[in-house]
């Protein structure tokens, strides 16, 4: 047999089912491959090897009982650090949280149990889920598979990269502008961002609530649908999530994997075009876009106005949000304590340790949305990024009556180095570019490998309607079935 | 600081006051606001929470749809229009018996707006202006150990109780109250007890001030006539009816003795002392923090559908003052005596001493005398003094049969508030019955005759009032169980007169 770990998730799990292999082997080899790699990629935060091994266990309990499980068991997935695990560590990349051992799993994380998928270990991510490069958590950057001097992408780096380097074939990620999708362009793999309120929030440390959506992260666009159909739908715990079945994504990918879009019409972003993405992505993404022509597809451009104000209204919403979610991290009830020296004041001991746990991106946003929504400046900012979002919405809603989805380089730049830039946020934020405005919006999307640029990897990106998951894994099918999965050098 | 404070006459005859109160009402839902928590009162510390009123990371609140109910119904009983469409807001500040240190609330889209409530003071009719009725969480509590204060500042530790974290909490403002001159301590108290009773009728809560699950801020300024409102300051901690009296005219003396020396009033949150009955100064509002209000993005906008709210209006409770008005009528009483009903708390008491078959009157004349006067001697609520409508009707039907003479009835009374039983139970084990058996009757009145010849000559002759001294021998020797008219008709009807 070959090596499981450089299997999708649909193979293992066929392996799997026909007894073949057992969850366990499945386990142990990724837990090997881990072992063997992550010093270099640095992905995981946390190996739950002990848990991983019992889950898998498990499984192969239930399969001997003759217990009727989903298409997915016994096949390792591995969860961004923002998502609560029972009795696991879950730190959300920040010093804050460090210890902190959740009394509660999140409702992804219970739907990946009830999938019977083995959870290998926590990935690493920018704090808060703040940044695009996992360069910011505070436990040190994760490395692109394609390049170790490279970044993996954030703030997902750490799901994305630990699938690039075949330590897992399923992975957890969360996309609040683009924390899915970026990574997962940057590091050749898959990303897919939910319709908000199509997966539970519930359990996901919180950065910006109203575009916080938990989705899927795969190597192949099928593999993403089958983790997208379990961990999905309604949940009666997030007031937010949408009281309506998921779509049927999974039928949708194998039905773009036939490699006809006849009768599908897709829109380019005319505002996407020109100076925004570098000419090494641009020329992948018209090279994409032939390939969907030659599939069948119909292209047309679309003017989308506002999306050139998406960028300032997020970075108006989100740090907002961010402020307000953020005012419970105060040593109080769990995590970090600072200064409790019995002659400092509870204040004095708040601000303590607010002061030594988080860094200063996530500090930065506090402040930012502390500000924005403050009394006599509310309107002005807040208020005014509000209407920016429905002018947004509008602009998608009026592109969908004339296409089935929209398309874009999902983002401007191949995975740059380590540290270019870090010292300039503006520069970092431009790596959302072309994702933010779907999460302003609520629709969904999802990057997939879409060629190289200098060797590295370049994603395309399809944005579907609210509820119609299905069509983006449609088109995304279609693309990989011509382009073909890419494989990076070996480490 | 002692200053001398001027005479309440006077400072009402210089100044006009306006008042205003806030009051939270804590809802009796069985579980919490936006979790499923218990909120029954009491409990040991930090037992009756989860991962959401904890305000753990990643968890969610989902909005309890019965406390949704009691607030449209409060809106609707206080003539509110109901919000077609609102959100939640969080308010934003750092204390540590906040668990997420921000407070799900409503803010400029409360779910109900603009309503009143005409509350009766000296037999006038003050309409109150409802502002807003909007519903929120509650917090939990912190208790400040070591410092002098019991405040945070000097506290060495500080511990804290989450159980009441997240209890649904309904904020009822009213609008400013101008014009009511020297009545203004009457009216706050009068559209608390109203309110109250309101709330009662609806059964949304169990309004208990002491236990704080009614309690009430009293905004209260003074002007001179003519000119603009004065500033106001906010007293809290006001826990029962008589300090809300007590704290409006406190801060009125207060603010009156100030703008007589020449000061100014400062906008500020103050303290009630129930002890001593005055106000001292809290935070001060004129620096008070930025609560940066912005929509709950966690929760889902409330739309109630019009429909449902027309059912629940049309399935409102009559309210106490109109209930109360149709009683007086049904009892037949004078404002004067309806009043004192009122006062003695015992409205509900009669009128359900009244529906277990007690005539108005004897069921007022128990529960106003005798329960009363051990209510106020055991210093206990008369609804809490030991002994049912159901008990006191029975009692009288025993009387009315002719089974309990009046003192009798009094003492099988005292038995069923020691708990010993319903009246009948008492009765007989009392052995206590009237004895209405004519024969033994007829004997006892014969012995008594025979025992005292020159007093049956006297009532022979025509000297009634004689009677007297027979009905006390025949009494005796009954051990007061004869009924003394019984036990009277019968003595002049065996010497003829």
């Amino acid at each position: 047999m070959t090596d499981v770990t450089a299997m999708t998730a649909t193979q293992i799990a066929g392996l799997v089912a026909a007894g073949e292999t057992s969850a366990v082997e499945v386990t142990q080899a990724h837990l090997d491959r881990i072992a063997a790699v992550d010093e270099q990629v640095r992905a995981f935060l946390h190996v739950d090897t002990e848990g991983a091994l019992a889950a898998a266990r498990d499984v192969d309990a239930r399969r001997a009982a003759g217990e009727e499980l989903g298409p997915l068991a016994g096949v390792p997935v591995a969860v961004k650090d923002v998502l609560t695990t029972r009795g696991v560590p879950t730190t959300v990349g920040s010093k804050i949280l460090e210890g902190w051992r959740p009394p509660y799993d999140s409702t992804i994380v219970q739907r990946l149990r009830a999938a019977g998928t083995v959870m290998l270990g926590k990935t690493n991510m920018d704090e808060f889920a703040m940044g695009s490069s996992t360069e910011y958590s505070a436990y040190g950057a994760t490395r692109n598979p394609w390049d170790t001097d490279r970044i993996p992408g954030g703030s997902g780096g750490g799901s994305a990269a630990a699938l690039a380097a075949y330590e897992a074939p399923l992975a957890i990620g969360s996309d609040t502008g683009g924390s899915i999708r970026q990574p997962g362009a940057v590091t050749g793999t898959v990303g897919a961002k939910p319709t908000y309120g199509g997966t539970s929030r519930y359990g996901l440390v919180a950065f910006s609530s109203s575009l916080d959506t938990p989705g899927p992260c795969a190597r192949t666009v099928l593999d993403a649908a089958l983790l997208h159909a379990a961990i999905g739908g309604h949940d009666p715990r997030d007031s937010t999530s949408i009281p309506a079945p998921v779509p049927d994504v999974v039928a949708a990918a194998k039905l773009g994997a036939t490699g006809d879009l006849g009768g599908v019409r897709l829109g380019i972003v005319t505002e996407f075009g020109g100076e925004g993405a570098e000419p090494g992505v641009m020329a992948a993404f018209n090279e994409a876009v032939d390939t969907l022509t030659k599939l069948g597809a119909e292209i047309v451009e679309i003017s989308c106005p506002h999306f050139q104000y998406a960028l300032p209204a997020y970075y108006l919403i989100a740090p907002s949000e961010c402020s307000s979610n953020l005012a419970r991290f105060d040593g109080v009830r769990f995590g970090l304590r600072v200064g409790d020296d019995g002659n400092r004041s509870l204040e004095e001991v708040m601000s303590l340790t607010r002061e030594a746990g988080f860094g200063p991106e996530v500090k930065r946003r506090i402040m930012l949305g502390t500000y924005a929504l403050s009394s006599g400046y509310y309107d002005a900012y807040y208020g005014q990024a509000q209407k920016v979002r429905t002018l947004i919405t509008r602009d998608f809603t009026a592109a969908f009556e004339r296409v089935d989805a929209l398309i874009s380089p999902t983002t401007p730049f191949v995975a740059f180095p380590l540290g270019a830039r870090t010292s300039d946020p503006y520069q970092m934020y431009l790596a959302d570019l072309f994702t933010i405005p779907t999460n302003l919006y609520g629709g969904p999307g999802i990057s997939v490998p879409c060629g190289l640029s200098e060797g590295l990897p370049v994603g395309l990106q399809v944005m579907a309607p609210t509820m119609a998951d299905d069509r983006m894994y449609r088109v995304a099918a279609a693309l990989e079935s011509a382009v073909g999965t890419l494989t990076p050098p070996a480490l | 600081m002692t200053t001398t404070l001027p005479a309440y006459d006077e400072v009402v005859a210089r100044y006009e006051p306006v008042i205003g109160l806030e009051t939270h009402v804590e809802l009796g839902t069985n579980t919490k606001m936006f979790c499923g928590c218990p909120t029954d009162f009491g409990g040991e510390p930090n037992t009756r929470v989860c991962p959401v009123c904890l305000g753990l990371p990643g968890s969610l609140p989902v909005a309890n749809s019965a406390a949704i109910e009691a607030t449209i119904r409060i809106g609707l009983a206080l003539n509110c229009s109901i919000a077609q469409w609102c959100r939640f807001a969080r308010k934003n500040y750092f204390y540590p018996d906040m668990p997420k240190n921000f407070q799900i609330s409503q803010y400029d889209e409360p779910l109900c707006v603009d309503g009143y409530l005409d509350v009766e003071v000296n037999g006038e009719t003050v309409r109150i202006g409802i502002e807003r009725v909007h519903l929120e969480e509650d917090t939990g509590k912190t208790l400040h150990v070591g410092g002098a204060t019991g405040r945070i500042h000097g506290a060495t530790e500080s511990l804290v109780d989450y159980n009441r974290a997240g209890i649904p909490l309904v904020e009822i403002v009213t609008k400013p109250i101008p014009g009511t001159a020297a009545l203004a301590p009457d009216v706050a108290r009068a559209y608390v007890t109203e309110l109250r009773d309101v709330l009662r009728s609806l059964g949304v809560s169990d309004v208990r001030m002491e236990e704080g699950s009614l309690r009430c801020d009293v905004n209260t300024s003074l002007n001179l006539p003519g000119e603009e409102w004065g500033t106001r300051t906010e007293t809290k901690n006001v826990n029962s009816l008589r300090s809300v009296e007590r704290a409006v005219r406190s801060e009125m003396l207060r603010q009156a003795s100030v703008l007589d020396a020449g000061g100014r009033i400062t906008q500020e949150t103050r303290h009630f002392h129930e002890d001593t009955g005055d106000t001292t100064p809290g935070r001060s509002k004129e620096t008070a923090t930025d609560y940066r209000y912005f929509p709950e993005p966690d929760l889902v906008p409330l739309a109630p559908d019009p429909a449902w709210v027309a059912e629940l209006k049309a399935a409102l409770p009559e309210l106490p003052r109109l209930h109360r008005r149709r009683l007086q009528q049904a009892w037949g009483l004078s404002d004067l005596d309806m009043q004192s009903v009122l006062n003695a708390g015992a409205v509900e008491l009669i009128e359900a001493t009244v529906a277990a078959g007690a005539t108005p009157a004897a069921a007022r004349k128990w529960w106003l005398g005798e329960l009363s006067r051990r209510a106020n001697e055991t210093g206990v609520e008369l609804a809490d003094i030991g002994a049912t409508p159901a008990q006191v009707a029975e009692l009288q039907g025993l009387v009315d049969a002719g089974k309990l003479n009046d003192k009798m009835a009094r003492t099988v009374l005292e038995g069923v508030v020691a708990g010993e039983g319903s009246p009948t139970e008492i009765m007989t084990n009392r052995g206590l019955e009237v004895v209405s058996d004519t024969g033994a009757l007829t004997a006892a009145v014969d012995e008594a005759i025979a025992a005292n010849p020159a007093i049956a000559d006297k009532i022979r002759s025509g000297k009634v009032a004689a009677a007297g001294a027979l009905v006390g021998a025949v009494m005796k020797t009954t051990r007061g169980q004869a009924d003394a008219k019984t036990v009277r008709d019968l003595i002049l009807e065996r010497l003829g007169a």
